[in-house]
């Protein structure tokens, strides 16, 4: 038996391109319902409250010991060679460009990507989503548009404030557990911080929040069969949602600090 | 007015891959007229009701509805032609985030045909023609029992007093007095809003009940169609197969092979 040894090879590639496709077509198909009326302001409240302010104690655990152990390794690492001082320094930038908006994406991918996932997976195999279009809504507009307005613009917010928890968290280690001084340190992460290391960050935490939520859509909105298709679609959103969200970082960063 | 037929499918053919489900589907569905599909399961009658309410888009053919082509018209004509659809839909479809009166006016919500305030009241009206009572209204779907989720679907299906309503197997998973009642309230409500309605089942009990005709789908066809009085001497062997709940005759089931 001889067997093309290009055909699986090209198969897959084809088979990524179409997927490439159809999740383009279905997050633009959401944007374009999400700016034309009819809006859904209680349902993008509602998704709001959900991806947001639910997350927050996720995301504040997340941040405050990412911050904790990030000041004790960098300790640990300067004090070899006498720069102590770069502590907080290291800390706030860190915090700020990276781990932030990674870790609190992540986190949430888990939390709210698996959540959607479900969610719409299980509208779609108990055909709710059937019957929200035979009642003159389309679902597009009602399911998917808040969820991706909640997600992009819900997340730069809890960046923001995983961000003055995880400088805190250092603050914390630093000062109480390595002896520095508190005012010394806080002026010292003043003094390095630009507007550009938040700002970069919060951008981040916006395309992550988009993919966050775009993946939960989409996967839900597309799973088949009954719990299993179910089961399948929440773990491909979180998979899918955690790889994009470390990708784009890179993309992300590369356009903001190359130049 | 006259002879245009409310629901008129012309040649519908759909295919999901290889597998031909539908091959050339032609009904007719009179003004005020009830129709029922009948068939095994899996012999697309699903498919079919999905093709007219544009859930699927069939691979060809055309589903007229008032003399007018719905395949593959524009999203604004479509929403259009969906407002006056009604569907009870075979699990209910209950949305269950929603308490029950909003899943009632869900529809009539999003034409804006009333108010949020207004809801609570008219949804009682609705919920009451389906043989509920007004504490229902503000339990969540997950607290019903099986029989009243698809009173709930019902009373949702004619909410908007839709021209056409279409019926996905309202009696599956129902005892039998309680498919008895279904059926009641299936005529009944059909009666009292005017509306055309479509139905599919495979329960010969509920055919005969709320069919003013009956069609049999098989292989992808409309093999026999006639007034329901008939069906017991359809000369249709398949028909008569089916109706009688027969293991052996022309149509082989799949699970025997």
């Amino acid at each position: 038996m001889t067997m093309n040894p290009f055909q699986p090879i090209g198969r897959a590639l084809l088979n990524l391109f179409a997927v490439i496709g159809r999740i383009s077509t279905f997050a633009g198909s959401g944007m374009m319902h999400a700016v034309r009326p009819p809006y859904y302001p209680r349902i993008v409240l509602r998704q709001m409250v959900d991806i947001g302010f639910y997350s927050l104690p996720v995301v504040g655990l997340t941040a405050v010991f990412a911050g904790m152990v990030l000041a004790l390794q960098s300790y640990t690492g300067f004090s070899r060679f006498s720069a102590e001082g770069a502590i907080a320094n290291v800390v706030v930038l860190s915090i700020t460009r990276e781990l932030g908006p990674v870790l609190a994406g992540l986190m949430v991918a888990g939390r709210i990507g698996a959540s959607l996932a479900a969610e719409i997976g299980t509208m779609r195999v108990t055909e709710q989503i059937d019957a929200l279009t035979t009642l003159s809504t389309n679902p597009m507009k009602y399911l998917v548009a808040p969820r991706l307005i909640a997600g992009l613009t819900m997340f730069p917010i809890l960046v923001l404030i995983a961000d003055i928890i995880g400088v805190f968290g250092g603050y914390i280690v630093a000062v109480y557990k390595l002896g520095f001084n508190g005012a010394n340190y806080m002026q010292k992460t003043m003094d390095f911080l630009t507007f550009e290391d938040v700002q970069s960050g919060l951008v981040k935490a916006a395309v992550f929040g988009f993919i966050v939520a775009l993946m939960g859509c989409y996967h839900g909105y597309n799973s088949k069969g009954g719990a299993q298709g179910v089961g399948m679609a929440t773990t491909n959103a979180v998979v899918s949602s955690c790889i994009l969200i470390l990708c784009s970082d890179y993309v992300l960063t590369e356009m903001f600090f190359s130049k | 007015m006259g002879n245009t037929p409310k629901i008129e499918m012309r040649g519908i053919c759909k295919a999901f891959g290889k597998k031909v489900v539908l091959s050339g589907v032609d009904l007719d569905v009179g003004v005020g007229e009830s129709v029922v599909i009948i068939g095994g399961s899996g012999t697309g009658k699903s498919v079919t009701l999905k093709s007219i309410l544009g859930l699927l888009t069939p691979d060809s053919g055309t589903v007229k509805v008032d003399g007018e082509n719905v395949i593959g018209m524009g999203a604004a004509d479509r929403e259009r032609i969906n407002h006056q659809f009604g569907m009870l839909f075979q699990g209910g479809a209950l949305f269950d985030s929603l308490p029950v009166w909003e899943n009632v006016t869900f529809g009539l919500l999003a034409e804006k045909r009333c108010t949020r305030e207004d809801a609570p009241e008219i949804s009682i009206e609705k919920l009451a023609m389906v043989g509920l009572n007004a504490d229902v209204a503000y339990l969540m779907p997950s607290e019903l029992s099986g029989g009243m989720q698809k009173r709930v679907g019902l009373a949702r299906a004619i909410a908007s007093d839709p021209e056409i309503i279409f019926f996905d197997e309202p009696t599956t998973g129902l005892d039998p007095i309680m498919a008895d009642v279904i059926n009641d309230l299936i005529v009944k409500v059909s009666r009292e809003v005017g509306a055309t309605a479509l139905s599919i089942t495979h329960d010969m009990a509920s055919a005969r009940k709320i069919a003013d005709r009956i069609a049999m789908l098989y292989e992808g066809k409309i093999i026999w169609q006639g007034p329901v009085a008939d069906i017991d001497h359809s000369g249709n062997e398949y028909v008569d197969q089916f109706i009688n709940g027969r293991a052996e005759g022309p149509i082989q089931m799949a699970v025997r092979a």
